[in-house]
């Protein structure tokens, strides 16, 4: 622990560094959760005062938000969209809120509604783009299609408002409870890597919460399960079980595996491995359906349809897809988009969607009965990437599974209560927890678990459980509520620490060759699993840093490599083990030093309280400490 | 026929009135005489103390006054008498207090209804569907139509009303209301005779609003415009 305090003596100003006060989370009334999602936020609280209190009750936060301009109601879902309206578009005063006269944006349905006339002006997804290597997610970016005269904003920034109008509107409800001094759980993807926690967090503290502790999305599931059960989850989880949390929302698909292990005689859970970011939801499958339709449609008529006719199917498909996913009955739904003028019968467009339709193009499209050892399918990048957002390629969602499970192989080495047959190909899941609103629909439910358990059964494993009993649109936020309790010692708590292990890059002392970059070393600087509020120093590594001028490391990390030490130096790695994330940098100040002079240094990593990772530079001769930045593109704030 | 009928009623009431009209005359100008008595006797009173104020010394007078407020008590009493009057017009006033009852009618605020057609207008295209000719179309288009409004309206409803039966029993079955009922909830058709507890047959099982949520509103807000006109640039 003394390298914990010393860390602390050196960054007292900053306060996710700060150690967690029990007696503080004691006092604190309510444990709130949010949900930050790509598509909509929820804040799900429960009171924490009663030390005593086996059980807690969750309630959700009614969001008040514009829906129309003038017009105010009052949702359990934020949608995540922000909207940079002209100012000849809405009068003044039409944009009041219960808690201010005139919002910096326009956040929640209003801003749906407006962008889905308007996209232009439409900032959405601002979630996806905080883990988007190479781009900077503190400039103003978004809408990034947006004509030069529009006012953007950046990722980090959209985040932020959302999260400040959520803020707002707890304060406004509890002002004996301001949330600045609650304990606030903010969920994340598994999948995200430092730079995007950090920047989640930093978005945090930018709306006031400055002790918010990450959560990732799977687990607040599983949390959310075992909190719906009352205690009786030890009765549907078995030592040994290896849980599968597939969670499809409207914009990502997060995966992610929790092992059930005997603690002190005992069932501990250990999140063991999490999946890549897969930039591929419920979204894309309500566009595919339309795009059928429009084709369709064209067909039939011979005209071309125009942009808001798109969006109208687009939207009468969400709607037809789920009774057609949830009822065996229906075999046609209508689908109709009305003239956009006054006339309503008049110019009103007609066509079905059938099971048919739905079957080939959810079903087969989007969760095709593959093998499991087959990989998704993918096109070479183009050299510019900073266009858009990379979405996935492939939109079978069971190959990227398929491809998850077969490289989590190994996931459970280390556990000695769990084995795997000899002949196993790919990781066996005992268990299934679904999570998003996708998997609301019994057929898709019923596709993905057939799929699964064919991989299993080929392998001649017994077939996987479906756990059952969860709110898939509230369980993340209601699940991170819950997570505020089990840090004060309630219940069980999911193990893990990163789900990563990090590498940086340098150059090897091989002698250069003309014409080729210097090979480089990939130095392990944190293993995989670190726990919260841990820190490891390399005080073998030395670098001469110049002072004044900023240094650049190439940074990887690894969700499969789980030997790999502190100070390990690969030589060779298959491109499908590191991942290469967004450079990191460090930057000397000049107090007290010449420019120019070179100064030997450290490294040192940390995962902080809050659980994002920090990594700072210490000098050899003076133990003097110098934060190492990971968006090295986002410049000054 | 009933009209001619009702214009001779018409024509006759005046006969009636008229002798009414006499009596009450005679009973206004015996009061009104009553009255006048009266006053004239108060201010008698009042002129007599008003000279006896400043002439204290004289002790005649002072006797004279003495021997007059006896004379004058039997007077009191017939005031006494008047207030008795005054009882009755207790009585008017206590009829009075629940007379405003009928007068009282809750006034619905028009924001509120602005609103409703607006979400409806808005979900469902209600008042592009209601303000079309639907004689100009076929059914087919009309249905296609009608799915949009019918969407648009459960949704509204749905999201902004909840709705709850008032009588759980299957329409058709036959029900027992015991005494005490209430009146507004249930609705007695038919052949209604007799004293609860009645039986009849649960025709229509009845519809309420247990909760009502309707978005609020910014000040300055015009609800009358119920959905705003649209311009594409």
């Amino acid at each position: 622990m003394s390298d914990e305090n010393k860390h602390n003596e050196h960054d007292s100003d900053e306060p996710e560094h700060n150690p967690t006060d029990q007696q503080a989370i004691n006092n604190k009334h309510y444990s709130i959760g949010i949900d930050l999602g790509t598509t909509h936020c929820v804040l799900s609280y429960a009171d924490i005062t009663d030390p005593d209190a086996d059980e807690i009750t969750q309630e959700v936060l009614q969001i008040p938000q514009l829906t129309a301009p003038g017009v105010i109601e009052d949702k359990a879902q934020l949608p995540s969209f922000l909207y940079q309206a002209h100012e000849a578009e809405i009068n003044d005063g039409e944009t009041a809120l219960p808690w201010t006269a005139k919002p910096d944006y326009l956040v929640g349905e209003i801003a749906r509604n407006l962008g889905t006339k308007t996209p232009i002006r439409l900032v959405s997804s601002a979630k996806s783009w905080l883990c988007h290597t190479g781009v900077d997610c503190k400039s103003a970016i978004l809408p990034n299609e947006a004509p030069e005269e529009i006012e953007r904003v950046s990722p980090f920034q959209a985040s932020s408002a959302y999260l400040e109008h959520l803020c707002s509107a707890w304060n406004k409800q509890h002002p004996e409870a301001p949330i600045q001094d609650q304990e606030i759980t903010l969920t994340v993807p598994a999948s995200f890597d430092p730079a995007a926690r950090k920047l989640t967090a930093e978005a945090a503290q930018k709306a006031g919460l400055n002790n918010a502790i990450l959560l990732e999305e799977p687990q607040a599931a599983l949390y959310s399960w075992i909190e719906k059960s009352e205690g009786d989850w030890r009765n549907h989880a078995n030592v040994g079980d290896i849980i599968l949390v597939i969670d499809i929302g409207g914009g990502t698909t997060d995966l992610s595996l929790i092992a059930v292990t005997e603690e002190d005689g005992t069932l501990g859970l250990t999140r063991i491995a999490v999946g890549d970011h897969i930039l591929l939801g419920g979204d894309n499958m309500d566009l595919a359906l339309a795009y059928t339709l429009k084709a369709k449609l064209e067909q039939e008529g011979g005209k071309r349809l125009e942009g808001w006719q798109i969006q109208a199917l687009t939207h009468a498909c969400r709607a037809a897809k789920e009774s057609i996913l949830s009822n065996d009955e229906a075999d046609n739904i209508p689908i109709v988009v009305p003239n956009r003028g006054s006339s309503l019968i008049g110019g009103t467009l007609r066509t079905e969607l059938n099971r048919d339709e739905v079957n080939t193009v959810l079903l087969q499209g989007f969760l095709p009965e593959v093998a499991s050892n087959e990989q998704p399918v993918s096109r070479a990048r183009t050299g510019l990437r900073t266009a858009g957002l990379p979405y996935a390629q492939d939109a079978a969602i069971t190959r990227h599974l398929a491809s998850f499970l077969t490289r989590q192989l190994n996931a459970i080495d280390e556990f000695n209560d769990i084995s795997l047959p000899e002949n196993a190909s790919f990781i066996h899941p005992t268990a299934v927890l679904f999570n998003g609103g996708v998997l609301k629909a019994p057929r898709f439910a019923d596709r993905l678990m057939n799929v699964i358990n064919s991989w299993l059964s080929a392998e001649q494993a017994p077939d996987a459980r479906l756990l059952t009993g969860l709110d898939l649109d509230l369980a993340v936020a209601r699940g991170a509520s819950y997570y505020g309790y089990v840090r004060k010692g309630k219940g069980v708590r999911i193990k893990g620490g990163t789900a990563a292990s990090y590498y940086v890059g340098v150059e090897s002392a091989m002698p250069a060759v003309p014409g080729m970059s210097p090979e480089i070393q990939a130095l392990c600087i944190a293993p995989f699993g670190m726990e919260e509020a841990t820190e490891v120093e390399l005080p073998n590594d030395e670098f001469g840093v110049i002072v004044g001028e900023p240094v650049r490391f190439r940074f990887f990390g690894s969700k499969t490599r789980r030997e790999d030490k502190v100070g390990t130096r690969l030589d060779y790695w298959s491109s499908d083990e590191l991942e290469e994330l967004d450079e990191i940098e460090i930057t000397l100040p000049e107090e007290n030093r010449k420019a120019g002079e070179v100064i030997p240094v450290h490294l040192s990593v940390a995962v902080t309280e809050i659980g994002t990772l920090a990594l700072q530079a210490i000098s050899n001769q003076d133990d003097n400490r110098w934060k190492i930045e990971f968006d090295v593109r986002s410049g000054e704030e | 026929m009933n009209t001619s009928q009702y214009k001779i009623n018409l024509e006759l009431f005046p006969t009636t009135f008229d002798a009414i009209h006499a009596y009450l005359a005679a009973t206004v100008f015996g009061l009104a005489l009553t009255v006048i008595i009266l006053l004239f006797a108060m201010l008698i009173v009042l002129m007599q103390r008003s000279k006896s104020g400043p002439q204290v010394d004289t002790a005649n007078k002072e006797q004279l006054i003495s021997a007059q407020i006896p004379k004058l008590q039997p007077e009191v009493k017939v005031v006494e008498k008047i207030v008795e009057v005054e009882k009755i017009v207790e009585v008017e006033k206590i009829v009075e207090l629940p007379a405003p009852k009928p007068i009282v009618l809750k006034e619905s605020t028009p924001d509120a209804a602005l609103q409703l057609i607006s979400l409806l207008q808005k979900e469902a295209r209600f008042i592009d569907f209601i303000k079309e000719d639907v004689n100009a179309y076929s059914d087919a288009d009309i249905g296609a139509a009608a799915r949009v409004v019918h969407t648009g309206c459960n949704k509204v409803i749905k999201e902004h009303f909840s709705l709850a039966t008032v009588r759980n029993e299957e329409e058709g079955s036959r029900i027992t209301l015991t005494e005490g009922f209430n009146a507004a909830e249930v609705r007695l058709t038919g052949n209604i005779v007799g004293k609860a507890p009645f039986t009849g047959t649960l025709v229509h099982k009845g519809w309420q609003v247990t909760e009502i949520k309707l978005p609020k509103l910014t000040e300055g807000h015009n609800a009358k415009i119920i959905v705003a006109a649209e311009v594409e640039l």
